[in-house]
């Protein structure tokens, strides 16, 4: 992996810590402890996540970063075995202790996962599908909206004469756009990305960064990636976690010029990971 | 008027209660079956049971002594035929065969013989050994078991086998061991329990068996430990019995039931035992 | 059962080792022994099936030959006049079975979203154990507790199903005889129990490889848990899903002792599923031993070639639809 990532593109020159941490606090991440089973993967987590920017998470492989993201919509749920302690705020609301049933709460957090995971389903219905479990739409409502989504994505023109074959027969690329499209569907305000990139190739992956791009505007991004140039070209701000720990957090052009942390500094110029 | 959120909550909730509701109803049989069987079954249980013959019709006392052996001459029957024969075609998928279409297609016949109807293998034994041979016998009822016992020790034994990790193989013939010995010494014994495992379960699915026997070993009113007779077996009994109008009959095919039925589940019980036990060292 | 790669990798090395090891003569014959004794013991029990098939057709013959095509199509069946006609049984067979998928694949499929989604991890063994012990079970004791036991409860409900079933126009005539318990519909009953373990087993199987991230794209919608299950489990696992149920289909078919028990054993046809009537393999069993002629044998193999066929077919039919399966669980270990 190259020692010199190259900086986040559109970050100006004037642009420094203290203007970029201006931004309302959409994701307040308090003391946070992780448990699988006896196995404790997060230890004392605390982060700030902002409005409208793209945070990322950095770090080797068993760091943390994936099981940090997956608390945020309470998606460890859904296992017995895991528990979360602490408190996250989304909104000023704690989810961990929200009486607010689940299924809204993750309504407003739409998540795409490493590897793209088209439903069973036709490409319409993959869109049709989330947007189906909130709002009641008529055929021609509904037309417009999947329609709007795919566009949305720059899938439309690629799919549109065969929004009835199934989502499986895309190309990984197309699919995880497909994914991503289909989780903004439902319009939520935070979209997690958990290593959307790793399974696809570069082309592919350019298109999804320009997807990422756009989403910033009206999203707050959350993405975990192991590829550190991916987080210095899409990220306004960058987390470097090691063995469950936040070791540091700020912006992104900081991080990848010059990191407070030794940790941060060995890691993003290759030195391990 | 209530939101669609709560409607698919409630959609979610009346689904999953059902979900449990049909969990409930699938043990609920299982539990009723046991307990009638153990009800009816264990107050008929006595020494008498397995001192004396099956009685003639409305008389009373008598056992299923006859009825028992009968069923462990046939059981063995089965296990002396299919064992070896499942093992050794078992091997031959797993070991010669692994990654061979003909392995794929003997596989593949192999699940549909696990699957076919009992009464239709008790058919064939019939056409092959009862028809020639012109009439009943405790041997033709035993290969109609055994023709059932193979499948089952056959998939096993390839599962089992295919689990030994490569590398033993390949330690064995570095050290240049000749294959049949590679597999008789060390895939065998390495995977012991779990083909043992495979013979237990598949004893268990014989022993109570009835519809193979029908047109095979029929049963025999009276003790007979010849192979070239009809013999009794406790499966026969139990069905001629539970159909019969006679009280005496009809309760000792339940104490021949519960018999069936513990042992069935005592074998099901170490098999499992066995099967744990490896997937623990696994 | 997962397949370790490892051991499959193993395979050609440990065949051209064999090959090469050009030892001693007597070890290149104790190998080639070897692999040639279980190699034929494997085509043996391979052309079994064929042997079944072939068997039974010579065996039946005289009776097909006798009758042609008729034997498949007349409902007579009558033994004195020596005159044989198999649509009875057949009819019966696939009525019973039927009625056994109508009750046993929606409860599997509630058992095997239990088991897979719902249950609490402690309860997940003892639960599929239950249920799996339901196949454990000998088809003659169910036969014997169905008879004994379901039958005459069972009868309590019948005059409730002739009052209320009975009176609709149109499907009334399914409902409508004496409450005797036994009958077509107790014995679909009986039959849909006994092939629950083995749809269910497969079900949960396969809900349980159903990929983590494909669930949790729907739940991180705020799908509910049975949304996940219907929309995106149930489509994904659909193959493997229709295999079961056909394997299911395949042991309700063919299941004899606990038919011949409940289902009443009559030679005719009648439109109501409370009363009595037969299938394949509860007329083979019933009547073999009594099946003094030559004709008579020959009609009841005839019939049990049919069944043979019948069962062969949705058995490889099942076979087809779950190598797929075979195949996501290989591709995962």
């Amino acid at each position: 992996m190259s020692a010199t990532p190259r900086i986040h593109p559109r970050a100006e020159p004037g642009e420094t810590a203290a203007t970029a941490g201006m931004g309302a606090i959409k994701i307040d991440v308090r003391s946070l402890n992780f448990h699988y089973g006896r196995f404790q993967a997060l230890k004392d987590v605390s982060i700030q996540i902002e409005e409208r920017q793209v945070t990322a998470f950095i770090g080797p492989s068993g760091c943390g970063k994936s099981t940090l993201l997956r608390t945020f919509n309470r998606m460890f749920e859904i296992y017995p075995e895991q528990r979360a302690e602490g408190e996250i705020l989304v909104d000023g609301e704690n989810i961990l202790r929200s009486k607010k049933d689940i299924a809204l709460i993750r309504a407003k957090i739409g998540m795409v996962f490493q590897k793209p995971t088209p439903f069973p389903m036709s490409i319409f219905e993959n869109i049709a599908f989330g947007i189906r479990l909130y709002e009641k739409l008529s055929k021609a409502e509904m037309h417009v909206r999947v329609e709007g989504c795919l566009r949305q994505a720059a899938l439309w023109d690629e799919v549109k004469d065969k929004l009835h074959q199934t989502g499986t027969s895309l190309s990984g690329g197309q699919q995880q756009r497909l994914c991503i499209a289909r989780a903004v569907a439902i319009k939520p305000e935070i979209v997690l990305l958990d290593e959307p990139c790793s399974a696809l190739d570069p082309i592919s992956t350019a298109k999804v960064e320009e997807m990422i791009e756009e989403l910033k505007n009206n999203y707050t991004v959350v993405i975990v990636t192991h590829n550190m140039q991916q987080a210095a070209r899409v990220s306004d701000k960058t987390a470097f976690m090691y063995l469950g720990e936040l070791i540091e957090f700020g912006d992104t052009e900081k991080i990848f010029t010059k990191p407070d942390k030794k940790q941060t500094e060995d890691y993003i110029t290759g030195r391990f990971g | 008027m209530i939101s669609r959120y709560q409607r698919r909550k409630l959609v979610n909730l009346f689904n999953l209660g059902i979900a449990v509701l049909a969990t409930i109803f699938g043990v609920f049989w299982l539990i009723w079956i046991l307990w009638t069987t153990l009800r009816y079954g264990a107050s008929s249980v006595n020494w008498a049971l397995f001192t004396q013959d099956t009685p003639a019709p409305g008389s009373s006392g008598g056992g299923l002594r006859n009825a028992f052996v009968g069923s462990l001459i046939l059981l063995g029957i089965a296990v002396a035929i299919g064992a070896p024969v499942g093992v050794l075609a078992g091997t031959w998928l797993a070991e010669f065969a692994a990654r061979r279409k003909l392995g794929a297609v003997v596989r593949f016949l192999n699940d549909i013989l696990l699957s076919a109807p009992s009464i239709i293998i008790g058919l064939f034994a019939y056409a092959i050994i009862v028809d020639p041979s012109g009439h009943f016998s405790a041997y033709s009822g035993g290969v109609a078991l055994a023709l059932i016992l193979i499948p089952v020790v056959v998939r096993t034994t390839d599962e089992m086998l295919r689990l030994v990790p490569g590398s033993l193989r390949e330690a064995a013939i570095a050290l240049g061991t000749p294959y049949w010995k590679l597999v008789t010494r060390i895939t065998w014994r390495a995977s012991a329990s779990g083909i043992l495992t495979g013979v237990l379960l598949g004893i268990a699915r014989i022993s109570g068996e009835t519809a193979p026997l029908l047109f095979t070993a029929l049963n025999n009113q009276f003790w007979s430990t010849s192979l070239d007779h009809p013999i009794a077996n406790l499966s026969m009994v139990i069905f001629q019995f539970a159909m019969s109008p006679y009280s005496n009959w009809q309760s000792m095919a339940w104490a021949g039931a519960f018999i069936a039925v513990a042992f069935i589940l005592l074998l099901n019980l170490v098999a499992r035992a066995l099967l744990g036990r490896r997937n623990r060292k696994a | 059962m997962k397949v370790s790669e490892a051991a499959r990798d193993a395979q050609p090395i440990a065949a051209t080792a064999d090959k090469k090891s050009a030892g001693p003569r007597a070890r290149i014959s104790a190998d080639f022994l070897f692999r040639n004794l279980s190699a034929a013991v494997a085509m043996l029990v391979a052309i079994s099936l064929l042997g079944i098939l072939i068997a039974l057709w010579r065996e039946g013959w005289d009776a097909l030959h006798h009758f042609g095509w008729r034997f498949l199509v007349s409902t007579s069946w009558n033994p004195v006049s020596e005159h044989f006609g198999a649509l009875v049984f057949i009819v019966g067979t696939l009525i019973s079975s039927a009625i056994a998928l109508i009750i046993a694949v929606p409860v599997s499929f509630g058992i095997a979203l239990f088991i897979s989604e719902m249950a609490p991890r402690w309860l997940r063994n003892p639960v599929s154990a239950a249920i799996e012990l339901l196949a454990a079970i000998p088809s003659v004791i169910y036969g014997m507790w169905g008879l004994l036991v379901f039958a005459p409860w069972f009868g309590n409900f019948e005059p409730w199903i002739n009052d209320h079933l009975g009176a609709l126009p149109g499907i009334g005539l399914l409902f409508q005889g004496p409450p005797m318990g036994i009958g077509m519909l107790s014995a679909g009953i009986v039959l849909g129990i006994m092939i629950i373990p083995f749809i269910a087993a497969i079900m949960r199987d396969v809900f349980l490889i159903t990929p983590a991230p494909l669930k949790e794209s729907a739940y991180a919608m705020g799908a509910t848990k049975w949304e996940v299950a219907r929309k995106v489990i149930l489509p994904y696992t659909r193959t493997a899903v229709t295999g079961g149920i056909f394997l299911g289909l395949g042991r309700a078919l063919g299941e004899t002792m606990a038919v011949t028990f409940i289902i009443g054993n009559a030679d005719n046809l009648s439109a109501s599923l409370l009363m009595p009537g037969s299938s394949i393999a509860s007329v083979i069993a019933n009547e073999f031993t009594e099946a003094t002629t030559h004709l008579y044998k020959s009609a009841l193999l005839a019939l049990g070639l049919i069944l043979f066929v019948i069962t062969f077919i949705v058995l490889v039919l099942a076979k087809m639809l779950l190598l797929r399966l075979d195949r996501m669980e290989g591709r995962k270990a």
